[in-house]
């Protein structure tokens, strides 16, 4: 049976056009306005919801977002907020996934955490540290719940592993546009559409596209070649420089719509 | 899939880490094995380790100290006495190498109390590799004696301010470094922890210290010990002295973990005595955690000790009851520290001696007929402003 995510991209490969997928930790600055940031970012044009699980030891993510986290777990939030937002994302309209290190799904319970996903109607789990090999757990109660698995590949990963990896995914594929953590960067790394398409010749899932993405030219280049535009840092950067007040959420929706129209462009 | 290929021990180990490291850990991998049984590549590590760190490092009969720990006898192994001052150089040579094997040349190190991240700059030097050292911000305070020797040494130390401040921080900044430059870089991580292989290969260069120790007791003594022990934080000294006594059943192998105020307190280090199984770092192990999995801070006024994880390997052997595992306060300690100096003029790193009071603890309840072979895993030149502080000795 098909998630919501799933759908989103048939509709959007329909329009001709890719996704725009949007980041934002639980939680963050507060849960309480973490839920207007993430309505800001659907009604601004942003089509899918990646909920992050603050955790301790984000090795994968740059200053913005261990700056975010920390922030929202000094907040005290955890798996209930996490779960909570996801709820209000998915009711909101958007399809909406979890991006969660493996370290707090695995102390919730695997089997828990998957059925608490599918009964917030969430899509499915993006796991940045998983590997295919410590899957075994994951596949099984994934797959029972009907959830989308979704890993992420890099320029570094080889393509023998690429194929495996791949067939393991569903929802999308996320590419790593370059080799490091998250953030903003002036430009999108030109290694992203070579390993777009790598993937493409050995998957026919839908492939999204992340890490350094933050203005609407580079939606619109991204958009050129990949089925969905991942932006988180940028709409971090806005509530950190100014608030989650009615100016700074005024912010993140004109963020989207811009974005919004990149991904519109980009074909 | 074959289990070892993974680095798997029991339930722990593997790897947890963004694909993006995934090349160069079969990479690392790879060099490992074919350097393993490359002979040489062994030839060459045994000359550094004889006409460059020292080895093997003696043993020696600590008579006075035995005194106060029930009369057993209390061998200690020396690798205090190693260039840089402890064993970390057995790993760091070791792994210096197959960075150059790789081509590459540039290494990365994370380091708590400095030993691992001096070591690391020393065999840069030796090697004429850059290295960047990753140090928590307060142990850039509480060991700013090692963030010199490691300036001295050519390396560029970077304090991290994120987090605790302490090793675990550093531990994510490498790894961010390592993702981002992976291509010219090896991560020189320094412990029995970390992702497939690190536990495996930083174990077998460690193992040189077993070795070494096993022959030299029965040579003296004409028997095994009835105890081995070493201090426990990632567990690199511990597995080292540990691994070659694992067949031989009646040896008791004992690590001592940093009990901090004591592990009821929650002020502690003491990862299997007081944690519970989790995914930190790239593995699967004990972990000070909360409901939520996040990592706990830990507490140790030995900054060596200060990590809320330790080896997977440790957290199976005291699984399957191979060996058994103990916490030690801050004070039992210091105590020990003091007795070590005062007993065998020996002034032994804080981390040691955390070792050495479960000698005394153990050694009383074995009594006088027990010998103990204690790893003494470092020595205390780093640790004077903390232990005159911690005995109020003016400076």
């Amino acid at each position: 049976m098909p998630t919501a995510l799933d759908d989103l991209f048939i509709k959007t490969k329909k329009e001709n056009r890719a996704a725009l997928i949007g980041y934002l930790p639980a939680g963050f600055p507060t849960q309480k306005e973490s839920i207007e940031i993430i309505k800001s970012m659907i009604d601004g044009g942003v089509d899918a919801i990646e909920i992050g699980y603050p955790y301790s030891d984000p090795v994968m993510d740059g200053p913005v977002i261990q700056a975010a986290s920390e922030q929202a777990i000094s907040n005290g939030v955890g798996v209930d907020e996490v779960f909570d937002l996801l709820k209000i994302s998915v009711a909101y309209g958007a399809p909406s996934v979890v991006m969660s290190y493996w370290s707090p799904i695995e102390k919730y319970g695997v089997a828990k955490f998957a059925e608490a996903i599918l009964s917030a109607k969430g899509s499915g789990v993006i796991t940045p540290d998983l590997t295919v090999e410590e899957s075994e757990t994951w596949r099984a109660e994934s797959d029972k719940n009907l959830l989308n698995r979704i890993y992420v590949v890099a320029p570094s990963t080889t393509s023998e592993r690429l194929a495996k990896v791949t067939s393991e995914c569903s929802g999308f594929i996320y590419a790593a546009s370059l080799m490091g953590v998250t953030g903003t960067r002036d430009a999108v790394s030109a290694n992203a559409s070579s390993l777009v398409s790598r993937i493409r010749s050995t998957s026919n899932t839908p492939v999204a596209v992340g890490l350094g993405v933050s203005t609407k030219e580079q939606a619109k280049v991204v958009a050129s070649y990949a089925d969905g535009v991942i932006v988180g840092s940028a709409f971090i950067k806005i509530i950190q420089e100014h608030g989650a007040g009615r100016s700074g959420l005024k912010k993140v929706k004109k963020l989207a719509q811009s974005l919004s129209e990149g991904v519109r462009d980009g074909r | 899939m074959d289990s070892s290929i993974l680095g798997h021990f029991g339930p722990y180990g593997g790897r947890f880490v963004p694909e993006a490291l995934i090349a160069a850990l079969d990479e690392l991998a790879a060099a490992h094995l074919a350097a393993q049984s490359d002979s040489s590549f062994q030839e060459e590590l045994n000359e550094l380790h004889k006409t460059y760190s020292g080895r093997p490092s003696i043993l020696t009969d600590a008579k006075r100290f035995s005194e106060y720990a029930g009369g057993a006898r209390i061998l200690l192994k020396r690798e205090d006495l190693n260039h840089t001052g402890s064993h970390k150089i057995n790993n760091v040579l070791g792994q210096a190498l197959l960075t150059r094997r790789m081509g590459k040349k540039r290494i990365i190190a994370e380091t708590g109390a400095g030993q691992h991240g001096v070591a690391s700059a020393t065999a840069a030097a030796l090697f004429g590799l850059e290295c960047v050292v990753y140090m928590g911000e307060a142990d850039t305070k509480r060991q700013a004696l090692n963030v010199a020797r490691m300036k001295l040494l050519g390396a560029t130390v970077v304090p991290v301010t994120q987090g605790s401040k302490t090793l675990k921080d550093a531990i994510n900044e490498a790894m961010r470094d390592w993702v981002t430059n992976v291509e010219t870089t090896h991560y020189l991580l320094g412990t029995v922890a970390g992702p497939h292989p690190f536990p495996t290969m930083v174990r077998d260069f460690q193992r040189i210290i077993g070795v070494e120790a096993r022959a030299q007791v029965l040579e003296l003594t004409g028997k095994l010990p009835d105890a081995v022990l070493a201090c426990v934080g990632g567990g690199s000294n511990a597995i080292g002295i540990f691994h070659p006594f694992i067949d031989d059943k009646n040896v008791r192998l004992i690590g001592l973990e940093a009990g901090g105020k004591g592990v009821e307190t929650g002020f502690h280090a003491a990862t299997i005595s007081g944690g519970t199984p989790g995914v930190l770092h790239g593995t699967r192990s004990y972990v000070l955690q909360d409901k939520d999995g996040q990592t706990v801070e830990s507490h140790s006024i030995s900054a060596g000790l200060d990590y809320p994880g330790v080896g997977p390997e440790h957290a199976f052997l005291n699984d399957i009851g191979r060996a058994e595992y103990r916490a030690v306060t801050d004070d039992q300690a210091m105590y020990a520290f003091s007795l070590l100096c005062k007993s065998e003029g020996i002034i032994p790193a804080i981390e040691t001696a955390h070792a050495l009071a479960g000698a005394l603890e153990i050694g009383n309840e074995l009594g006088k007929d027990a010998t103990l072979l204690i790893n003494l895993s470092g020595r205390g030149d780093k640790d004077v402003q903390t232990a005159a502080e911690y005995f109020g000795l003016p400076l």
